[in-house]
């Protein structure tokens, strides 16, 4: 078997399923984000520390996200819409899927490319029609990939990877959600 | 009050605590069945009225005794099965005692005690034979469900004039989840039916019943210690499958065009509604992608190259419900399709994992003298049918067996 190359180190993670079968409390994370309103409706968030395997973690830099709105939205575009980051992570999590699942099954990736569209009507949020959803009223993913693999294996792999992404199960299935003021 | 002693107790009286019988009788080991009902309890009580087994008639074997009638490619009624059994019984001459229930299994130095309610035994050994499907499984939030709604189990379920008029929510699209919502949409009533990850089959396969491939390919051979996930495998839903005088396949497609409409795997309840996944059109990939590659896997052990008639894949409405308002008046029953478990509640080994599962080598459970039987994949992929109890139950009592002569 010729070995084929991800670059996901499909062993940890394996390692870790096992790990933490015995050991739950150490598979417990919060992940967390903080934000402050700048001016209008555009706001920074900084990502940086999270929790998890028992102690606090930290990212290796600080990642900043600006979020404002479009021009058409009559805001000032420094930054991308909020709900685009949901296309972000939904794209972010189904490619790291597709990759770890391919190493997994040894199937050696050339190139991942996915377009994520989410279909919004607006009238939701601005309450113009009260029969309207805020979110999205679906969510379209185009995967673009190139494999040594048949199509049918293809198909196996962007399955799978819905099938174990955490962002895909946090957009089609309810969360419970508390928004509190300290 | 005396205690009775006798060297193995089997706990259960279905076709896996006779076959173990079976067995113990050919090895002269003196043992008693205790069945707290009668001789094929659950066939008899814990099944709805238009029930007939999914496994073909020339697949209905126990132990020295097969199907022999006129219909080999037919399906069993389950008073039929029960017939079946009860013939079983009575040609092993199984010492069952009937209306024997075990209300406490512990410990001695020697062996096990058994509290029943016709008296007390102690025993070197015992088979658990009291199967897998006691207690119908209802996720928490049914207690959510505004109760102007009706809910159902299989358990409570008989057939469709007991349910009240008016729309159904299935719960579940694994074997029963399919037929239950078959038969109440032909009756008449608009079903939903809600599904996450399912197994889809057609009923044939090139001709032949789609589990004669399973039984001579080799898949139903697949032993435990084979398997890559085993737990997982263990908790496989059972295929979507009905055994009608038709042979009719019975997937999504078959209910879509019976009018049975789908939604996805139901999440949670949120203020008197029914949430949804929005994830039903990739359960139904994975299951189009399991079905092909598993009928493709046939055809190669057949050493079939031209390419079969492929099966259409899975329609999923353009927009799937994400919820549905359980007040509106449209649903006015809830079945819960969504699986069984075991009751082990008078279990006082400490023998069960985490999440109350026995914990067993192929039946030889984790405390000695105790063994299990009719369990899912309990040793091989087809320990979970009727056919599968054979091998599963020699190997059990000739480990049994083995460990008695030891211990002598
Ligand atoms: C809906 C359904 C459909 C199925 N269809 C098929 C099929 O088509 N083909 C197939 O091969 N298999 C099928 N099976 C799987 C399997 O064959 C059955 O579950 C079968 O009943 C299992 O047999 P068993 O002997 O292991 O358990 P059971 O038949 O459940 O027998 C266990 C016995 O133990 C008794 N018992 C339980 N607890 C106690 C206690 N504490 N004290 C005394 N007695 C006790 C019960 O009363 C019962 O009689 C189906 C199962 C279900 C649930």
């Amino acid at each position: 078997m010729t070995t084929i190359d991800n670059g996901v180190n499909v062993q940890a993670l394996l390692d870790a399923r096992e790990a933490l079968k015995s050991a739950p409390e150490a598979a417990q994370f919060t992940w967390r984000a903080s934000s402050t309103w700048t001016k209008g409706v555009h706001s920074t968030t900084t990502v940086q520390k999270f929790f998890g395997l028992g102690q606090e973690q930290t990212h290796k830099n600080e990642t900043v996200f600006a979020a404002d709105h479009p021009e058409v939205f009559a805001a000032e575009d420094n930054g991308i819409t909020p709900i685009e980051y949901l296309l972000v992570g939904l794209a972010g999590c189904l490619t790291a899927g597709v990759a770890s699942v391919a190493q997994n099954r040894g199937i050696q990736l050339r190139s991942v490319e996915a377009t994520v569209e989410g279909n919004h009507d607006i009238r939701g949020i601005l309450g113009a029609d009260s029969d309207v959803r805020n979110g999205f009223n679906d969510v379209k993913v185009t995967f673009h990939i190139d494999a040594d693999a048949s199509k049918e294996e293809i198909e196996a792999l962007v399955a799978q990877s819905q099938k174990r992404s955490a962002v895909f199960d946090a957009l089609t299935n309810p969360t419970d959600v508390t928004v509190e003021v300290a | 009050m005396s205690v009775e002693r006798v060297t193995t107790v089997v706990v259960g009286a279905g076709h896996a605590g006779l076959a173990a019988s079976h067995f113990l009788t050919a090895r002269s080991i003196d043992h008693v069945v205790l069945e707290r009902g009668e001789v094929a309890n659950s066939w008899r009580r814990e099944r709805w009225d238009s029930m007939r087994l999914l496994t073909p008639n020339w697949l209905t074997r126990l132990p020295g005794l097969a199907y022999a009638g006129p219909d080999p490619d037919g399906y069993l009624t389950a008073g039929e099965v029960s017939a079946f059994i009860e013939h079983f019984a009575a040609v092993a001459r199984a010492p069952v005692r009937a209306r024997t229930n075990v209300e406490h299994l512990g410990r001695t130095d020697t062996g096990y005690r058994l509290t029943t309610s016709g008296g007390e035994l102690e025993c070197r050994s015992v088979v658990l034979a009291t199967g897998a499907c006691n207690v119908p499984t209802v996720p928490a939030f049914a207690a959510a469900v505004p109760s102007g709604v009706e809910q159902l189990t299989p358990f409570g379920y008989r057939d469709p004039s007991s349910v009240p008029e008016g729309g159904v929510l299935v719960v579940g699209g694994s074997a029963t989840g399919v037929q239950i919502a078959a038969e109440l949409q032909r009756s008449g009533r608009q079903v939903v039916l809600s599904t996450g990850g399912h197994v889809r089959l057609p009923r044939l396969h090139r001709g032949r019943d789609v589990l004669w491939w399973m039984d001579r390919s080799g898949v139903w051979d697949q032993r435990y210690d084979e398997i890559e996930d085993l737990p997982r495998a263990r908790r496989l839903p059972s295929p979507q499958l009905v055994g009608s005088p038709a042979r009719e396949t019975l997937d999504l497609n078959a209910l879509t065009d019976l009018g049975v409409s789908l939604v996805g795997r139901w999440a949670a309840v949120r203020d008197g509604w029914a949430l949804f996944s929005g994830g039903l059109r990739n359960v139904c990939s994975l299951a189009d992608l399991k079905m092909n590659r598993l009928l493709s896997g046939f055809d190669q052990w057949a050493g079939i190259t031209e390419p079969g008639v492929p099966l259409a894949p899975t329609r999923v409405p353009d927009r799937p419900r994400l919820r549905l308002d359980l007040r509106g008046g449209e649903i006015r029953t809830i079945v819960w399709a969504t699986g069984f478990r075991p009751d082990y509640s008078w279990l006082d080994v400490p023998v069960l994992d985490g999440k109350g599962r026995l914990r067993h080598e192929g039946g030889v459970v984790d405390s000695p003298g105790l063994y299990a039987l009719g369990l899912p994949l309990l040793r091989r992929r087809r320990s979970t049918f009727l056919n599968g109890i054979e091998d599963d139950a020699r190997a059990v009592t000739d480990h049994l067996a083995g460990a008695l002569a030891v211990a002598r």
